[in-house]
């Protein structure tokens, strides 16, 4: 039988796995934001606000680089883009939901929470408690990203640049993609995608990651055409 | 503007994003086409974190195909394909990037 407490400790014991390279992402982004000189409370509080490292580090680094607000606002805002996939794709499961449910669960639906979670309710129909998955994940993603930036504020500079942390960033999104990587249709949307963000890199606004996932799914879309 | 409040509008944005998907589309209006193409978002979405990642230098400059990341991530990528197990994943390619960086 499912209930509340159980689906909501699987997810934090699903997520775990994935805290091995947020733990160093949060550190690395708490460290970063005092190396450009945010101070510790706007750091600490972006991790809050915005709650999403990739799109943190976009807008500090577009910031102290001198990029003006509308700039920084609008790249950070263009890497959370994929967010409203996300949305769509965990709304099938989602949608008898009352309204003040779906407006926590949105505060919580990350990269990592969204990968999980989504693998749950695909397996898990017709558990009816089965969003407090996502708010096991989600939760202790958001307490461990808060410490971990707490811990990355403190330690500041000390974090040797040799060590290469912000290489778990990539390895990060690689793992996430692992049960993906034996199939022919997946593997040739990964090649595309990547391909592009490579050629689109120096688009404006750091759109290039909007722009790659959406001639990725279109590629898909063709790939999906061709098999029927 | 001042840097607070470019945080708090970036922080609103990204989290109507979120909150738009989950409360506007509805899923019972998207047909079978859309699901089937919706699975491929993350096939989609992270490889253009990853790609620049790896190949570009921190001057957004390509970095040579012998760069410690990129075989690094080399590795990665085929112990995930055989492994299917993520923290394996993670930890094949750090150890591979600190052992050519170190070594």
């Amino acid at each position: 039988m499912f209930s509340k407490k159980k689906t909501f400790f699987k997810g934090v014991i699903d997520v775990l796995p994935l805290m091995i390279p947020v733990v160093p992402f949060g550190i690395i982004f708490g460290a970063i934001g005092i190396e450009l000189g945010f101070g510790p409370y706007l750091t600490y509080l972006t991790s809050i606000i915005i709650f999403s490292g990739a799109s943190q580090i976009v807008i500090l680094q577009l910031l102290s680089a001198g990029a003006s607000s509308l700039v920084a606002i609008t790249s950070s805002s263009v890497v959370s883009t994929r967010h409203l996939l996300y949305g769509a794709v965990v709304n099938q499961y989602l949608y008898q939901l009352p309204t003040l449910w779906k407006i926590g669960l949105s505060y919580l639906l990350t990269d990592q929470a969204f990968a999980v979670s989504n693998e749950y309710f695909k397996k898990y129909k017709d558990n009816k408690y089965k969003h407090y998955h996502l708010v096991g994940s989600g939760i202790t993603l958001w307490l461990i990203w808060q410490v971990t930036t707490i811990i990355g504020i403190i330690l500041g500079s000390i974090v040797p640049d040799e060590l290469g942390l912000t290489f778990t960033i990539p390895l990060t999104f690689l793992a996430l993609l692992v049960n993906y990587l034996r199939n022919l249709d997946h593997l040739i949307v990964i090649i595309l995608s990547g391909t592009c963000s490579i050629l689109f890199f120096d688009a404006p606004f750091k759109s290039y990651i909007i722009i790659s996932s959406i001639i990725a799914l279109l590629g898909a879309t063709i790939l999906l055409k061709f098999k029927k | 503007m001042n840097i607070w409040v470019s945080i708090i509008i970036a922080g609103l944005i990204n989290y109507l994003t979120r909150l738009f998907s989950v409360l506007v589309i509805n899923p019972k209006k998207i047909n079978g086409k859309t699901k089937q193409v919706l699975i491929f978002v993350p096939s989609a979405v992270f490889p253009a974190i990853i790609f620049p990642a790896v190949f570009f230098n921190q001057e957004g400059s390509l970095v040579e195909i012998n760069d410690a990341k990129v075989i690094a991530i080399s590795v990665a990528f085929i112990i995930g394909i055989l492994s299917k197990n993520l923290v394996i994943t993670i930890l094949s390619g750090l150890l591979v990037f600190w052992a050519i960086t170190f070594i």
